[in-house]
């Protein structure tokens, strides 16, 4: 059996409401909210960013697993903030959680979702014998530019999850993954924000790719949506994730537990590797979880993930997702928001 | 070892001197001191300057040839002192150690610093701190002192006012130094309502940023005597040294350099606390001051804020402290210090503190302090 | 930041990683290469407790130009729960809610960026838990 032996999800204390980004650029904020299904987001501080957000992840996902970090032969972190343009962020993260040297690290970019394939390849690595445990970790410092609807949504946070072939919590059963060249959203060298094409980036993008990995892997599975207690899909905003599960035939209560979305945004590579996350959080041993991700570009990677009696005996040994979510919040004003993602020119040193 | 004189002294005006730049203000200081101890510069064999960092400040080093060439002493052996803000007490401790030693007759000791010269201020004081487990944590020199402040305030019940009545203490001092950078005197107000630079030191509760210099004299007592006016002689010298990272002292409400070198300063002078006429202590910041005096013997622990509003240290009392300004109001030309705090024990034993003379004072004490008390110097002068 | 400093310091601030004299049994945090109570020059690596309290603290509101962004910050000296000391910065918290006394955890932040083409600066951060 192969699977997630541990996971840990790490989200800033900061946020900034729905309304507080509306009222900055005269739009009404009701709109955005019911369009967007969306309440705040995540911010993060000023000393955050995709290394710190996956060290406390990864941290988490140790507790949980109770291993050796020198076990870990690989650690991947996919992110589309990594803090360099040249110099790997998984460098840091292995030395900082004890990991390494014997270690094989790469960052990985792919939108939104480089997380999701961190945990594939990490997961593929286990399962072929290569190593003992393997490290996938989605995080991102998600920008969007001033004004555009990415500013809604664009926000902090990351998980990660171990893999591994003993004290499996979380058996991956099956994998399947959808892509093709699809330029609905991009950002070139050089460019601080990213750029979308409107309206193009719902159905030929997202829902082309999130349907066609679903169908896909239920198809190769035999299964069928009822057999799952969750389903999380990755959520660039509140509508899109429950408008694509309901179309492949899930339900909103199977969504729940993973639609985070409305309180955390869009942690880009951290999405819908969080979603899964707040599901194990509170799985119970034989619940099936299915995922599916979506980075632009595009292509969709989705697990079907079964949890095993081990889940229950590590949910408590970390911070839980929605306990994050709710606890301990400093709501910030727009101007301190723009501070904190350095969208202002300061003086250079 | 010899008795040692201090038999002339020289020193700057104090202040934001953009005019003058680093070598012109030691040159001066020095055509001061030998003016004033009437020996000619061709008599002087070495000089003793100390300088926390001219480096960062004014981007120079090698720094004591070209101070002792622009002050036309050029050929004479000089050397550089540092240790932080009591670079001055060292260059002190080290020229009373070569004429001491018998090796020179004529030796100058003196400080130096230019600190406004468009470098970050806050920066340069900064690397008297540990570099990697202080600094590299954003920690600031007003940061340290205000951490030891909420110490003193935990242990002892200090309180914010006991802070400000010694700045405006000092201010009312220094209102009567024509050298002195803030020379006006303050309300207690000013300093509660000034601007919070690190809580809960406010700006009043601070020494400016300022250029100077100050040198002093030293010969043996014999060169003195034939002199035939009063002169000072170096009755006692301490220098220790401590953690410079402050979370590496037991005490954190305490400054246990000082006493180290108080302890050595009162063995070597054969007098103690109750002897001392007149003090100069190193008040870089306004807590620094009472800590120093409860370290120096004067008050016991958490005793200093009392006696100062009780007017026991201001001008008039039992114990007039920093007669000169102190370093918050005189200014603190970091390197100079040490020096000018030397010059007005000095004046007041010989009679020359006009306008804040302390009456019949024959003994004095001057104590420098490095960093946050990773070192310090303590002297003792007496009259002869 | 030049890189040769930074690296050298990675095990202390990545992982906390003290130096305990084998002579003395004294926990030297950073390690040093002798001891300071016994003058011992063997140690072994001790990994130091995450969590402490504050033992004092202060608001810095004038900061050097570095760390400018940052403003105001809490400085604190933290005392973790083996006795070994340490200063840090407090993150998150409004400032009044740090005092003698409070109870922290460190964490693995972003202490400063530097200038543009420098390396970025990691370390220990304490947060109230």
């Amino acid at each position: 059996m192969h699977g997630i032996v541990g996971w840990g999800s790490y989200v800033p204390r900061f946020r900034i409401k729905v309304e507080d980004i509306a009222g900055q650029w005269g739009a009404d904020a009701a709109a955005f909210k019911r369009g967007l299904l969306l309440e705040e987001k995540t911010v993060p501080g000023l000393d955050e960013d995709t290394i710190t957000i996956s060290v406390a992840a990864a941290r988490y996902a140790i507790a949980r697993a109770g291993i050796d970090p020198k076990d870990i032969g690989c650690c991947y972190i996919g992110s589309e903030s990594h803090p360099y343009a040249v110099k790997p962020s998984g460098t840091v993260v292995i030395d900082a959680i004890g990991a390494g040297p014997d270690c094989h690290v790469a960052d990985f970019e792919f939108a939104c979702k480089a997380g999701a394939e961190a945990m594939y390849v990490a997961y593929s690595h286990v399962k072929s014998g290569e190593m003992k445990y393997g490290l996938g970790i989605g995080a991102d410092t998600s920008q969007g530019a001033p004004g555009d609807a990415l500013e809604y949504t664009a926000s902090a946070g990351g998980s990660a999850f171990i893999m591994g072939a003993d004290n499996v919590a979380a058996e991956i059963v099956h994998t399947y993954s959808f892509t093709s060249d699809t330029p609905d959203f991009w950002r070139r060298e050089g460019e601080f924000y990213p750029r979308h094409a409107g309206r193009f980036t719902g159905d030929p993008a997202y829902f082309h790719h999130v349907g066609s990995a679903t169908n896909g892997i239920l198809e190769r599975s035999g299964m069928k949506p009822e057999d799952f207690r969750f389903a999380v899909f990755h959520m660039p905003n509140g509508k899109f994730p429950l408008r694509a599960g309901k179309k492949a035939g899930f339900t909103r209560e199977q969504m729940e537990q993973g639609w985070v979305v409305n309180l955390m945004g869009n942690t880009y590579s951290g999405s819908s590797p969080t979603g899964l996350a707040s599901c194990l959080d509170v799985a119970k041993p034989g619940d099936n979880i299915l995922v599916t991700s979506f980075g632009s570009g595009a292509g969709s990677d989705s697990f079907i993930i079964r949890c095993t009696d081990r889940v229950t005996e590590i949910q408590d040994k970390a911070p839980k997702v929605r306990d994050q979510l709710a606890k301990g919040r400093i709501h910030l004003d727009y101007g301190k928001y723009v501070a904190y993602r350095g969208k202002i020119r300061m003086n250079q040193l | 070892m010899r008795e040692v004189a201090v038999i002339g002294t020289g020193m700057t005006k104090f202040g934001e001197l953009w005019d003058s730049p680093l070598r012109d203000l030691y040159a001066e200081a020095v055509a001061d001191c030998l003016k004033d101890a009437g020996v000619k510069r061709d008599q002087i064999q070495s000089a003793w300057i100390g300088c926390m960092t001219s480096g960062l400040f004014n981007g120079q080093e090698h720094l004591a040839s070209i101070l002792t060439d622009y002050a036309g002493l050029s050929g004479i052996a000089a050397t550089r002192v540092e240790s932080a803000c009591a670079s001055g007490g060292a260059a002190f401790r080290a020229g009373w150690l070569e004429v001491a030693s018998g090796a020179s007759d004529f030796v100058l000791a003196g400080g130096v610093e230019k600190m406004n010269d468009g470098a970050d201020a806050t920066y340069c004081l900064s690397t008297a701190a540990d570099q990697e487990y202080e600094v590299y944590h954003g920690v600031t020199f007003p940061g340290l002192y205000a951490m030891i402040a909420k110490a003193h305030m935990h242990k002892h019940g200090t309180t914010r006012e006991d802070l400000a009545a010694v700045a405006v203490k000092n201010h009312k001092h220094g209102a009567r130094n024509p050298r002195a950078q803030f020379p006006t005197e303050i309300t207690m107000d000013t300093v509660l309502n000034a601007v919070t630079v690190s809580t809960p030191l406010g700006l009043f509760d601070c020494s400016p940023v300022s250029d100077g210099a100050a040198t002093v004299l030293l010969a043996p007592v014999e060169v003195a005597e034939d002199l035939g006016r009063p002169y000072v002689t170096v009755k006692g010298s301490g220098h220790a040294t401590d953690s410079i990272a402050l979370h590496d002292r037991s005490d954190l409400a305490s400054i246990p350099v000082v006493k180290k070198a108080a302890e050595k300063a009162y063995a070597m002078a054969g007098v103690g606390p109750k002897d001392i006429d007149v003090v100069e202590v190193h008040d870089c910041f306004t807590i620094a001051e009472l800590v120093c005096l409860e370290e120096l013997g004067f008050f016991e622990p958490g005793q200093a804020a009392a006696a100062t509003k009780a007017g026991t240290t201001a001008l008039g009392g039992d114990l007039p402290v920093n007669t000169s300004g102190g370093l918050k109001s005189k200014g603190h030309p970091v390197g100079a210090t040490g020096i000018a705090q030397i010059i007005e024990i000095v004046e007041q034993l010989t009679g020359r503190a006009e306008g804040r003379q302390v009456e019949g004072a024959k003994i004095g004490l001057a104590q420098n302090m490095g960093g946050s008390g990773g070192s310090s110097t303590v002297h003792i002068l007496e009259v002869s | 930041m030049l890189s040769p400093r930074y690296h050298r310091e990675i095990p202390q601030r990545y992982r906390l990683e003290a130096g305990k004299c084998t002579g003395c049994g004294k926990i030297h945090f950073p390690p040093r290469s002798v001891c300071k109570e016994c003058g011992g020059r063997a140690f072994e690596m001790e990994k130091l407790p995450s969590k402490g309290k504050v033992l004092t603290c202060t608001t810095v509101e004038i900061p050097p130009a570095e760390f400018d962004d940052q403003k105001p910050y809490v400085n604190a000296i933290v005392e973790l729960e083996n006795g070994v000391r340490l200063t840090c910065m407090v993150a998150e918290a409004p400032p009044d809610e740090v005092d003698v006394g409070t109870e922290v955890e460190l964490v693995f932040r972003r202490l400063r960026c530097g200038r543009e083409w420098e390396v970025l600066q990691y370390g220990y951060k304490a947060v109230v838990v």
